[in-house]
């Protein structure tokens, strides 16, 4: 098991956001975490990050307990998010981006040639745009900035945070299709996604959040087709 | 986007010159850097030479004095504030603090109770200076904008306050008979002539650039540069913020010592009154007026923020009103300073944006 979530509380402040979930992420594996809002998805990945610390629980990767690991130190351990709303270095370039991601391999990495080369083959986007700064690029565009950034850090492990907010649906196809290549190159992947549908039908495994509980767990499919999760997200 | 546009239009000519003469063969690169450092090692005498002697001189007061005993202090303190305000992005309102634990380590190690030579006493106040960075960084970094800003702010008061009411550091007297760098064959470090001082004070802030840049381009840099632009992502990438930051802290701190020191053993004499809040202001007016995190920007502010009043000394007391007017007026036309940094419109930009 790759990363495994025991029984974990997170507060913020007296408002316990997260009452007790445990959920797990296989090697090779796509797993979404779907919900509406204020159901604690977000919140369930940074604590994974390790940017929100634990009240009660424990995460384990691999089988190491990094509950109380710094955040940076996880990266260096193999688990790297796209946070939401996109997190990219706005005064900085592209380029400079997505170096940033092989910070943790060392500043001047011998894989960073070969390792931008693959991120631009996936995203010939940002190909072009190179030399342009972070903060003029479109939404989309800084999706897949963010997406290949973390990329960049080779993670066993990628966090997803709503990679399809507030994108064209032509652009949340695209995403999707990416997190489905990107997992067959064998980086786990756990998603946390209010576009429940699309998330699903990528997922190998789905998990249902609802304000801090997990309510329902299963394959991609199984979620899918269930009546209950079909009338509370998908729309009936 | 469209502001963003205009910014990056605006920033052309600056970029143009840089990008020319990077594109100048490696010989004439050098002939045209040792000219330009030539040229400045001989600042003082730029009051004899037609027209440039017009615009620089300041009326009513010594531009050799100026030069030492505030250009060149403005120039090292800024370029040392801008590490901490534009590299790391921490918004430190206390910096003349670091300044006065330099300049009172030097004059209490050289003045009578202690007496330490020149040269010892100069990197003992810079290391005394860091020690101050760390133990102020260690606990106040945890916080973030306002809250830093605030507790530095009081940092700054505390020293100025401390140094009012001990009397091994002289209290409100001050401490007098600091002592002045060995002189050497003609350079004679004295009271009459300022020039030397100059010249190490320039070399020293040769140095200093020559650090910073190799810094800024390092590893290290990389860091500052993602704390300042996004200090979440930044960790979420696998920057250590913290321990970035008190470098940043740190390091900012050393140059401020650096500075500190050299403005004793110039002047000779250090009393509270030298390290008013009022200072701290105006060091970072110096930063974000020359252009926070571009290091020839705030060596340009610097400059002017030292020289602005002096040079209209003329005016009496309405000098400090032309140095208000021009300070309103960059900021109104270059929001990110007179020598922008790269990238500096896109921060505006962004945060421009997530405020609607």
């Amino acid at each position: 098991m790759l990363l495994e979530v025991q029984d974990l509380h997170v507060f913020y402040g007296k408002i316990e956001a997260i009452k007790g979930i445990s959920f797990n992420v296989n090697e090779g594996e796509i797993v979404s975490l779907i919900g509406a809002n204020g159901a604690g998805k977000t919140t369930t990945l940074r604590t994974i990050s390790g940017v929100r610390p634990v009240a009660q629980g424990r995460v384990l990767f691999e089988g190491i307990d990094i509950t109380n690991m710094a955040s940076h130190d996880r990266v260096k351990l193999g688990i790297c998010q796209a946070p939401e709303g996109r997190g990219i270095f706005p005064g900085m370039s592209v380029r400079e981006n997505l170096e940033m991601g092989t910070y943790v391999r060392g500043y001047k990495s011998d894989t960073k040639a070969a390792d931008l080369e693959h991120v631009v083959h996936l995203f010939p986007r940002l190909g072009e745009r190179m030399t342009q700064l972070g903060g003029t690029l479109s939404g989309g565009e800084q999706q897949m900035l963010a997406i290949g950034r973390a990329l960049m850090s080779r993670p066993r492990l990628m966090l997803l945070d709503e990679p399809s907010m507030g994108l064209a649906p032509m652009l949340i196809a695209q995403i999707f299709s990416i997190v489905k290549q990107i997992n067959s190159e064998g980086i786990s992947v756990l998603m946390v996604e209010q576009n429940a549908t699309q998330a699903l039908r990528t997922a190998h495994r789905g998990y249902v959040l609802e304000t801090g509980y997990v309510v329902k767990t299963g394959t991609g499919n199984d979620l899918l087709v269930d009546p209950a999760v079909r009338a509370a997200y998908l729309g009936g | 986007m469209s502001l963003t546009e205009s910014f990056r239009q605006r920033t052309t000519p600056q970029l143009q010159l840089g990008n020319r003469f990077r594109a100048l063969p490696r010989s004439a690169k050098w002939s045209l850097s040792a000219l330009l450092i030539a040229a400045l090692y001989l600042t003082p005498y730029w009051p004899d030479v037609p027209v440039l002697g017009w615009i620089i001189n300041t009326p009513g007061t010594s531009f050799e004095n100026v030069l030492t005993d505030q250009i060149m202090m403005f120039i090292l303190v800024a370029l040392g504030l801008n590490v901490v305000v534009g590299f790391a992005g921490l918004l430190d309102l206390g910096y003349v603090g670091f300044y006065a634990v330099g300049a009172y380590t030097t004059a209490v190690v050289t003045s009578g109770q202690f007496t330490l030579p020149w040269i010892a006493a100069l990197p003992l106040s810079v290391i005394m200076a860091m020690i101050a960075g760390v133990i102020l960084g260690t606990p106040t970094l945890r916080l973030r904008g306002d809250y830093l800003a605030i507790v530095t702010l009081g940092f700054g008061e505390i020293i100025r306050i401390t140094a009012n009411n001990s009397n091994w550091l002289g209290g409100p007297r001050g401490i007098s008979k600091i002592a002045r760098p060995p002189s050497i064959g003609p350079l004679q470090f004295g009271v009459l002539n300022a020039k030397p001082y100059w010249y190490l004070g320039f070399t020293v802030i040769l140095i200093v650039i020559f650090v910073l840049t190799r810094l800024e381009n390092s590893r290290v840099g990389r860091a500052w540069a993602a704390v300042r632009e996004d200090e979440d992502a930044a960790e979420l990438m696998g920057v250590d913020t913290f321990k970035f930051k008190l470098w940043a802290f740190a390091i900012g701190a050393a140059i401020g010592g650096l500075a500190g020191s050299l403005y004793a053993s110039k002047v000779g004499f250090i009393n509270p009154d030298n390290f008013q809040l009022q200072l701290s202001i105006l060091f970072l007016a110096a930063v974000v007026l020359g252009g926070t995190g571009s290091m020839y920007g705030v060596i340009m502010g610097g400059f002017l923020v030292a020289w602005i009043p002096e040079r209209f000394r003329g005016f009496s007391t309405r000098r400090y009103f032309v140095f208000g007017v021009v300070l309103v007026l960059v900021m109104v036309f270059r929001p990110q300073g007179i020598i922008p940094r790269r990238g500096a419109a896109a921060g505006i930009a962004k945060k421009g944006e997530s405020d609607v």
